[in-house]
């Protein structure tokens, strides 16, 4: 059953951001602190576990993977709802900070492969 | 019947439908940016891409038109795309992205991988976060959510709304985000011969630092196909990854340091 899948969904969600909440009092943040990444690997830890177990029939996937592929559709509008224009008064921070962490990211890429294929070698 | 009448009973249809009409607007939006994906930059800047940039321009009119802050969720018959937008639809596809990660394929990934995406969030929160210092931010919450940002343009939302900063800096660090995604398409099949990206190995820890899953998916495309699953595994997590340390660990560091 489809709502199998998006239930089993809601269940990590709510569950995540609840450990969330719960974390945020404990670390005195008054926010949520990584609600939405527990959840993923809630739902990851129970998709396996069932893979194991039980298997998830082909309905109650397609209750998760719709709503996965609903993500870029959702971050479309989420886009179309923002402050734009606040934005925008200072919008080559927003184009340096971007810019500035891609460039990085890029200069890392052969390091971190390196150490990596160096570890490989070793054991 | 007079033309008022028909428009003013369209415009009734679609307020009272408002998530309905939101789903018809952003297909409409999609398409569009997918078609002229294929026609004008012939596959090169990813459709989702093309929708974010056109959604954020759309926004900029809408706050221009209506005087509001909720872009164009402010026009009454398109307050559902506020709706779909809003925090609870986008964490809930963001979980729904976790799956079909299995946990094998993750070990396999090893320690480089999963290093890379705790380096990769690390790296990219701190060098938005100094952009952000040396733009005159002094706000331990501002200066967080636009480091958030420079992780992705998930990342810079959820931060922001768990640390309470207000919209104008949420819609910063999502053009922050917006910005890191649209250069890794572009650069990624320029820089993939100097940088080694031509194997899964790297495919993944290329995921992993770069985090932006359209960006990555859209970049690999344009470079290998095949590396496409590898590089998108690593940085499926890196938006988990980013939500979990931004908003606490990440966050104390900078005000610690602030």
């Amino acid at each position: 059953m489809v709502i199998y899948g998006v239930a089993l969904l809601s269940f990590c969600m709510l569950a995540g951001v609840f450990t969330g909440d719960i974390l945020g009092q404990l670390i005195g943040v008054r926010a949520n602190v990584g609600g939405v990444g527990i959840a993923m690997l809630l739902l990851i830890f129970l998709s396996n576990l069932t893979g194991h177990r039980l298997k998830l029939g082909a309905p109650t996937k397609t209750g998760i993977s719709f709503w996965s592929a609903m993500y870029i559709p959702i971050v479309v509008a989420m886009a179309a709802k923002q402050n734009v224009i606040a934005a925008l008064s200072s919008g080559w921070m927003a184009i340096i900070a971007g810019g500035a962490a891609v460039i990085a990211s890029f200069a890392l890429i052969p390091v971190i492969t390196r150490l990596g294929h160096g570890d490989k070698r070793d054991t | 019947m007079g033309t008022n009448v028909i428009l003013e009973t369209v415009s009734a249809v679609l307020s009272k439908n408002a998530l309905i009409t939101a789903f018809a607007f952003v297909g409409v939006l999609v398409w569009i940016s997918y078609f002229l994906s294929d026609k004008l930059t012939r596959g090169h800047l990813h459709g989702s891409a093309i929708a974010i940039a056109i959604g954020l321009v759309l926004a900029y009119v809408g706050g221009l038109v209506t005087g509001g802050s909720k872009g164009l969720a402010d026009f009454s018959i398109l307050a559902g795309v506020g709706v779909l937008g809003g925090a609870m639809f986008r964490d809930f596809a963001i979980v729904a992205t976790a799956f079909g990660v299995h946990i094998d394929e993750l070990k396999r990934a090893g320690v480089a991988g999963a290093a890379s995406i705790i380096i990769g969030v690390v790296l990219s929160f701190f060098v938005g976060a100094i952009v952000a210092v040396a733009f005159g931010y002094s706000d331990p919450v501002i200066v967080s959510t636009i480091g958030a940002g420079a992780a992705t343009y998930i990342v810079g939302p959820v931060t922001g709304t768990a640390l309470g900063a207000t919209s104008d800096i949420i819609a910063l660090s999502v053009a922050a985000g917006l910005t890191k995604s649209v250069l890794v398409m572009i650069a990624t099949p320029l820089v993939a011969k100097r940088i080694g990206l031509d194997n899964p190995y790297s495919a993944m820890i290329y995921g992993g630092l770069m985090g932006t899953t359209s960006g990555v998916a859209a970049g690999l495309a344009a470079t290998d196909p095949r590396l496409v699953p590898y590089g998108a595994m690593t940085a499926t997590f890196y938006t988990g990854v980013g939500c979990l340390l931004a908003p606490s660990l990440l966050f104390l560091i900078v005000r610690a340091l602030l």
